[in-house]
């Protein structure tokens, strides 16, 4: 550090390093240290790999864990089916900000109150039910259902999808689209040749915005999902507060943070050297 | 980029005004909470009548600093972790043992406690805490089965076996709680819910998977709000909630099913380090006077361990079987015993396997 401050503009540079260094180094590189050596501990805090054994030669663990691809993948495909035309119909509107705001402020509710709305919506005497019924419908069984719980689930991933795809979309030069119908272009093959390759790093941001978190959801799965939908989260909020078995939940973390670190690398943005 | 900065600055500014709020708000109130005569009760939320407090405090001058959790676990945890400072709190039976054996609790100074003969006898002395050298009784109640009178009727549900029936396919909600639906399933087979022996779980998991066709949902609190919106006909679940629920919706009712099922109790203890032990004794003295406990009582909704208490409650809640169960329920109703880490995770792991499991 002595060294650094005889350039002050070096030095200020390295102080910031230093601070961001520590910051990561606290906050990031230590508790995920903490939580691999936890990992490899067994109840008397020997060395041991038997958490990632029996993980791995658990029948109902590797369930779940198929089971929380399957869903993330799910809830990330839906959500880019509705995100993309979205971002792309916000970018023609004339006052973007206030309509990208009213899709954004619905992540200002606190996650729980989103999910209690839904149970009154869906729920047997709830509104869609009764909107049924007035029409002359049977009422159905909406709650507790895979398709309650991909809604749900969709609805609160959705504004992380629509905002990296509409950075995206809004950062295309306009006379690019315009250059491709001057020369012959149509519609969708301009979609198809020149929007849809140039928006790409905004799809991949937002394939991780949604796909990760999605990984580890655990309080709708049993609010809406009534615990007919398992997941990872499910299983690591259980060890870490009922079983106290802190290694494996710890275990279970470490394997959801490789699979991050896959998803990462697959949706990385190799032409230009990373984005990231 | 000017513009940026400032901006930067006047969010920096808000933030460090909110925190200088905060500590100014902070102080005034420990003047409250630090002051000689305080107590900090650690309590389950709304498990205790507002207007006693207010009552105990015009009484004894101790000003009550309420905080509450939600689950045992939860509870548990924060006061391992130390720098808390809480003078009484409101752990059940099992956690009681636990809490004991790890040393959290202070051993009550029984010189101190008035009003004991007049807790219900039958709640002390219980294996969870031989002599009451750390608790006194609060609350207790039971597992049970909450339904829906119009869809339901009692003698179609008043063993544990009858869940099993396919009429009631796709009709029951359970409590997420492993030892609590392992528990029934055990007693269905004529075992005792602190079962130790392999054999006997993997037998009950696999009945336990059968009934997968039935189950509507696995929830937790929310169980209450589901069943009084009339989700489904049946919920495993606690007489408390249960109380909470037909409260709301009078088409509810509980029982106790006649082949017995858990009995759990809530009590007082004292944390080792709490710095109002005074405070705490006089609330405990204060909970155990009859006509506070009734009170007390009434407001809660659950079934109170004071006998004086009961005596002056009405009669139509004293005879009600659901939440005062008859001598011959009562007989077989078994209490859990603390587990270890190992039997705790077994239990688990067979439930979390029942939960994977899906019917087509």
């Amino acid at each position: 550090m002595a060294l650094s401050f005889k350039k002050q503009k070096q030095g200020f540079t390295s102080a910031y390093m230093g601070i961001y260094g520590l910051w990561l180094l606290a906050f990031v590189v230590l508790p995920l240290l903490l939580l691999l050596v936890e990992s490899l501990q067994d109840q008397n805090h020997h060395f041991t790999l038997a958490n990632y054994q029996a993980f791995f030669t658990s029948g109902s663990y590797l369930a779940m864990t198929f089971n929380s691809i399957w869903y993330a993948f799910l809830i990330t495909v839906i959500t880019l089916v509705f995100a993309y035309p979205t971002a792309y119909f916000l970018t023609t509107l004339k006052n973007k900000q206030f309509w990208l705001l009213l899709v954004i402020l619905p992540t200002w509710i606190n996650l729980l109150l989103k999910t209690y709305a839904f149970i009154g919506l869906l729920g047997q005497g709830g509104l869609v039910n009764s909107t049924l019924t007035a029409v002359g419908l049977h009422p159905m069984q909406l709650l507790f259902t895979d398709w309650s719980f991909l809604l749900v689930a969709a609805y609160v991933e959705l504004p992380f999808m629509i905002l990296p795809i509409f950075n995206a979309l809004s950062d295309i030069d306009p006379l690019l689209t315009a250059a491709s119908r001057d020369l012959g272009a149509n519609s969708w093959q301009t979609l198809k040749k020149v929007i849809w390759p140039l928006s790409m790093p905004g799809v991949k941001a937002g394939i991780q915005a949604v796909f990760i978190p999605s990984l580890s959801l655990f309080m709708i799965t049993r609010l809406i999902g009534g615990n007919r939908v398992i997941t990872l989260g499910t299983a690591i909020e259980e060890h870490f507060l009922v079983t106290q078995n802190w290694a494996f939940g710890s275990t279970i973390g470490v394997i959801l943070i490789v699979a991050m670190v896959i998803t990462m690398l697959l949706t990385q943005d190799k032409q230009k050297g990373g984005r990231s | 980029m000017k513009k940026f900065f400032l901006s930067i600055l006047a969010i920096l500014l808000v933030v460090v005004g909110l925190v200088a709020g905060k500590a100014v708000f902070d102080n005034s109130r420990k003047d409250e909470v630090t002051g000689e005569k305080v107590l900090n009760f650690y309590n389950w939320g709304d498990y205790i009548d507002p207007d006693l407090l207010t009552k105990f405090t015009k009484e004894t001058g101790y000003k009550v600093n309420y905080q509450t959790f939600d689950s045992n676990e939860a509870m548990y945890t924060k006061i391992k972790q130390g720098g808390t400072n809480y003078d009484l709190t409101v752990p059940s039976d099992y956690m009681v043992d636990k809490m004991a054996q790890e040393g959290l609790l202070a051993p009550l100074d029984k010189s101190k406690i008035t009003g004991m003969n007049n807790i219900d006898s039958r709640f002390l002395n219980q294996t969870f805490d031989p002599h009451n050298k750390y608790s006194v009784p609060y609350f207790w109640g039971t597992l049970g089965i909450l339904y829906n009178k119009k869809k339901v009727s009692a003698d179609q549900i008043d063993t544990w076996a009858k869940l099993w029936s396919p009429q009631f396919k796709k009709q029951i909600m359970l409590v997420d709680s492993a030892r609590d639906i392992l528990g029934m399933t055990l007693i269905s087979q004529g075992k005792s819910v602190n079962d130790q022996n392999v054999a006997d779980l993997a037998a009950a998991k696999g009945k336990l998977d059968t009934l997968m066709p039935n189950v509507k949902a696995i929830v937790a609190d929310e169980l209450k709000i589901y069943m009084a919106q009339g989700e489904a006909s049946i919920g495993v679940t606690y007489s408390g909630e249960a109380a909470q629920a037909m409260s709301q919706n009078s088409d509810l009712a509980y029982l106790v099913p006649k082949d017995g099922s858990n009995e759990w109790f809530d009590n007082l203890v004292i944390p080792k380090n709490a710095k109002h032990k005074e405070a705490a004794y006089a609330l405990i003295n204060f909970l155990n006077k009859p006509e506070n406990a009734k009170q007390n009582a009434e407001y809660v909704g659950y079934a109170t361990a004071n006998k004086g208490a009961y005596a002056l409650l009405p009669a139509d809640e004293k005879s009600d079987p659901a939440f005062y169960p008859s001598a011959a329920t009562l007989d077989r109703l078994q209490v859990y015993q603390t587990f270890n880490q190992e039997w705790t995770q077994r239990y688990n792991d067979a439930f979390l396997e029942f939960k994977i499991s899906r019917p087509s």
